[in-house]
């Protein structure tokens, strides 16, 4: 399976990183040797195996559903590039 | 300057019991030490202030005879973990100016148990990458050369400035990183010690995520024995994280007794692969003959899926590390994009990510995005899902046959130059993960050991593979390898 400028433009919009048209050919290219070494996965016999879900088997532990943390917004918007009035400031959404 | 900085963690620790010296004695040598660091390019945080205060505060307790291991002890901590109030920027733009308003769990409990914190250390961005050249830092550089040349060489990566850090004596350990080989590399390239224990062992809260099924966190140290007394307070339960287990720690430190007599150590048949220069192969045939001359029983074991753990790899690193890094968008924390009129959310994303993320890591993220799409969904992801499978499967069988540890090299190489692989193909780069990636993969917990010095005067490491919560004997091991190679080497200062 090889990746061409219009499926490298496509991923890159899914991913959310603006690319340059000029530089998507090196990114494809570099892309297409990634998977071509992925590739080899398919000589694996892989009838009847599992998906791994967990590497180490054990059970979740459980706990109440309740809240135990909180109460304090301006230590979460510190960090912040806009804050305003206790909330995130965004560009416009919805028109 | 009585160059207290040189010394061990056990060293320190038995010192400053003894009233021989103090803390701060002690964190002042690896202040002092970390300012004339410059050209290594380590620590790239420096907190002199905390360091000194923690320090005599450590005093006090050694003092009042409430002295644990770690008391007084100097560390430096991978950029990758969140520390309260000080710069945790995981060695990307995108976190520029982020300061945690919380500790990581690993970093609190070693601060709970006395140790003192130097700074911040540098590190591939978002810990993806083998050579330390991706950092938002710039390069690391290791304090070893090869004789008569003063080529800059890399430290390894991604956990490159803890192990340049521990490597130049600027502190007495650091923490690491390794999700694909991120400690084990790193101190094979420097002469230290590293080890990555079994999944699950440390928590990941508050250590900013890569791929999340293979991340842990490790110490990496100047001995065996200062990995033992370091992982030991790095591990244990947390209840913030749900992967972490509920298992009683052991005395890792008390474990360490030479003796390995009927222990049967595994040498991988696959593992000696075209490529591997004989260099590496003697380290591993002395390795195995030391092993055996202290009582083991060797036995040669087939991992038969080891070829198809990197592709495996580099299809579930990327997913889960796309997955993870999604949360850098510009709005709650971290770099956002200055937007020119008439632009919206959407170009606020995608400027802020591509202005924000290095080249390494938007290709990594592209493929991680690409092997989750529509439609490739199953013929990746879930193919390399059922690989990885196969290969935690190899190691389950083998240890079935009675195997209680295994025995490879840690890398193909020594230490290359840097800049040496910035024209080569991606997958070049990949190879120097290709003996660590599958302890990863399967869980399982693995320490790099230094084990001698190649024909230029460069270190080169062995790994010991162990079963599931088996970090004492896997310590146990690499004890007996550090006891009978009795490597000292330590690079001669030109920085």
């Amino acid at each position: 399976m090889s990746i061409d400028l219009e499926t490298a433009r496509k991923v890159a919009n899914l991913a959310r990183i603006k690319v340059d048209e000029d530089r998507l050919p090196a990114m494809a290219e570099s892309f297409n040797t990634i998977l071509g070494f992925i590739e080899e996965l398919n000589e694996v016999d892989i009838e009847g195996v599992e998906p791994m879900v967990s590497v180490m088997p054990m059970r979740l532990k459980r706990r109440k559903d309740v809240v135990t943390d909180g109460g304090y917004p301006e230590k979460i918007m510190a960090n912040a590039p806009d804050a305003r009035e206790g909330f995130f400031a965004v560009p416009k959404v919805v028109e | 300057m009585a160059d207290l900085n040189k010394l061990t963690i056990s060293e320190a620790r038995d010192r400053m019991r003894a009233g021989d010296i103090t803390s701060v004695d002690l964190t002042r040598d690896c202040l002092s030490a970390i300012e004339g660091s410059g050209a290594l390019n380590a620590f790239v945080h420096n907190t002199p202030d905390i360091a000194l205060a923690q320090a005599e505060a450590a005093d006090a307790r050694i003092k009042a005879g409430d002295a644990p291991a770690m008391c007084g002890i100097p560390l430096g901590i991978k950029d990758l973990f969140c520390t309260k109030g000080v710069a945790s920027q995981a060695g990307s733009a995108i976190l520029e100016g982020f300061k945690p308003e919380y500790e990581s769990t690993i970093s609190q409990s070693l601060w709970d148990s006395g140790a003192v914190m130097l700074g911040k250390l540098n590190m591939d961005e978002f810990a993806m990458g083998s050579s330390n050249e991706t950092s938002t830092y710039g390069d690391v550089v290791n304090p070893w050369r090869r004789t008569g040349d003063d080529a800059a060489l890399t430290p390894g990566g991604s956990s490159g400035g803890s192990a340049s850090a521990v490597a130049a004596d600027l502190c007495l350990g650091a923490t690491g990183t390794d999700t694909g080989g991120s400690i084990r590399q790193p101190a094979a390239f420097t002469g230290i010690t590293g080890i990555k224990p079994t999944y699950g062992r440390c928590s990941r809260w508050g250590v900013i995520g890569f791929a999340s099924s293979l991340d842990q966190a490790g110490p990496m140290t100047k001995s065996v024995r200062d990995a033992a007394i370091m992982l030991e307070v790095m591990c244990g339960h947390d209840e913030k994280d749900s992967t972490s287990v509920d298992l009683a720690v052991p005395d890792f430190e008390a474990m360490i007794t030479n003796d390995i007599r009927g222990q049967k150590i595994g040498i991988p048949v696959e593992y000696r692969m075209d490529g591997i220069s004989d260099e590496i192969a003697k380290l591993w045939d002395d390795g195995t003959a030391m092993l055996k001359d202290a009582g083991a029983e060797i036995v040669e074991i087939s991992l038969p899926h080891f070829k198809y753990a990197l592709p495996a790899y580099y299809v579930i690193a990327p997913a889960e590390a796309s997955s993870n890094l999604a949360r850098y968008d510009g709005v709650r924390y971290g770099h956002r994009a200055k937007l020119e009129a008439g632009e919206g959310i959407d170009e606020m994303y995608m400027r802020t990510r591509a202005e924000g993320f290095g080249y390494n890591v938007q290709r990594r993220l592209m493929i991680g995005t690409y092997v989750l799409s529509a439609g490739f969904y199953d013929a990746y992801y879930n193919r390399a899902r059922r690989v990885r499978t196969l290969i935690k499967k190899d190691f389950e069988d083998a240890f079935a046959t009675g195997v209680h540890a295994i025995l490879t090299p840690a890398t193909p190489s020594a230490a290359f130059g840097l800049g040496d692989m910035t024209d080569a193909d991606p997958v070049q780069m990949f190879l120097n993960d290709v003996f660590t990636v599958t302890v990863n993969l399967a869980g399982l917990p693995a320490v790099s050991v230094p084990a001698g010095l190649d024909k230029q005067g460069l270190p080169l490491g062995l790994q010991l593979i162990g079963r599931p919560w088996e970090e004492g004997e896997l310590l146990n091991l690499a004890h007996v390898i550090e006891d009978r190679t009795g490597f000292v080497a330590k690079p001669e200062k030109w920085w």
